[in-house]
């Protein structure tokens, strides 16, 4: 019975990612579009909207290519494990008060550790690939995703420290309005940190389509590639919905279904800076990158989480 | 973690979320063709010759972040307890996880100053 809740449950999570992938790449296209002063897609129903109805189909008809010199088992298996922690990492996501998939204790810790496999898969992918611009995009990807680790957790650690808990639902039932604006300073570095995860723009210099075509991915075709483009619109969700829940409480200040409604305004609402911010600025060098994460934003979160620390217990 | 129930959920979500790419490959192969001729197996840099093979040694500039990361991680990762214990132990605790950042920030600088975080 359980397993079998489990399941429906999995089978919600992944819908969910996959139909928000396909509705977030239609929002960015729109998004981009609107940024460059164009329309963006507008043939296929009203505004464009179902125009990734017609590109679903289209992937699936696409030829799936496995390159002569590539190390095909690895090449075949690495998709696999790009997508399934981002879809696993869902699971401890508190949608409402007393409402999460699974309640975990250690939720928090969960969702930072978990997308963290994707580095292994795109290292993988990039190796067995046998191609220079694709080991290029997955040295340089696996530097940026495990650097920008660091500040990413330091930055959720205050809210951690403010809450007491490692539990999502605890945190988001402690929450005070107040902590947005102590914490804002966490959360810019969280979002900049996340975008540098998801290997999107500005940061997407291990995919640069201009030096290194599409780097990790670039010998992937059809379906294949498709997963690694869900994996990067399903963790840009995921980030967005757990930065929603740990910096700005989620549904607060309503609850119940309301609460939920206001949680994907929240939600959305941080995916759209997320596409504006890779539709705006340029693409750093990677030197700059890497030391922008630990020159400028792993000693920010400290002074953060020190912050935090100085004025909890006057509190 | 509250019992064995909410493994099994955690189980089923794991296993659906590896699931659902094979699955999504298997409609591919169904629907997609398949004439795989010498040009479209090659590898794809763009039209050019590979020139030499890819698997090289690289440069040591991604083992250096490799060896800070491993270093950061785990004082990130003890930072954690530290922060969920804290409204227990009260104004010491935090002189000492004070002291604690600052020997972290001390370990960050040293690595800035020996060129640790200069491309190279």
């Amino acid at each position: 019975m359980t397993l079998l809740w489990g399941f429906l449950w999995g089978v919600a999570s992944v819908a969910t990612i996959a139909g928000g992938a396909i509705l977030g790449v239609w929002w960015e296209r729109k998004v981009s579009a609107r940024i460059q002063m164009r329309y963006g897609p507008q043939q296929i129903g009203p505004y464009g909207s179902l125009q990734m109805i017609a590109d679903v189909p289209k992937l699936l008809f696409k030829e799936d290519i496995v390159p002569d010199l590539a190390d095909k088992a690895v090449f075949k298996l690495a998709p696999l494990f790009v997508f399934g922690p981002v879809a696993t990492s869902m699971v401890v996501i508190p949608f409402a008060a007393g409402w999460a998939p699974v309640d975990m204790s250690v939720g928090i810790l969960f969702f930072l550790a978990v997308p963290s496999i994707e580095v292994i898969a795109i290292l993988l992918s990039a190796w067995a690939s046998h191609n220079t611009l694709s080991t290029i995009g997955g040295l340089r990807a696996t530097a940026q995703m495990i650097s920008y680790e660091i500040p990413r957790s330091l930055a959720v650690l205050s809210v951690v420290l403010l809450a007491g808990s490692l539990r999502p639902l605890d945190v988001l039932s402690a929450w005070q309005w107040w902590w947005a604006p102590l914490t804002f300073v966490g959360f810019v570095i969280y979002f900049i940190a996340s975008i540098a995860e998801m290997n999107r723009g500005p940061f997407d210099i291990p995919e640069a389509d201009s030096e290194l075509v599409a780097g990790y991915f670039a010998d992937y075709s059809g379906m294949r590639w498709a997963s690694f483009m869900m994996a990067e619109y399903g963790s840009m969700i995921a980030a967005s919905l757990f930065g929603a829940v740990v910096f700005f409480g989620g549904g607060w200040p309503l609850s119940g279904a309301a609460g939920v409604v206001l949680l994907v305004i929240k939600t959305v609402l941080i995916m759209t800076a997320v596409m504006w911010v890779k539709w705006t600025f340029p693409r750093p060098r990677q030197d700059q990158l890497m030391s922008f994460c630990w020159k400028v934003l792993t000693p920010l979160a400290l002074l953060q989480l020190v912050i935090v620390g100085a004025v909890l217990p006057w509190l | 973690m509250q019992g064995a129930a909410d493994h099994i959920v955690l189980a089923a979500f794991v296993i659906i979320g590896i699931l659902f790419v094979p699955l999504t490959l298997t409609a591919s192969r169904l629907l997609a063709p398949s004439k795989p001729d010498e040009r479209k197996l090659d590898t794809y840099e763009c039209g050019s010759e590979p020139i030499g093979p890819p698997w090289v040694q690289f440069r040591i500039g991604y083992y250096v972040y490799a060896l800070l990361f491993v270093v950061f991680d785990i004082e990130t990762v003890f930072l954690y307890p530290w922060a969920v214990a804290f409204d227990h132990l009260g104004l010491f605790i935090l002189v000492e996880m004070v002291i604690f950042i600052a020997i972290l920030a001390a370990g960050l600088a040293y690595a800035w100053k020996e060129g640790a975080l200069r491309w190279r």
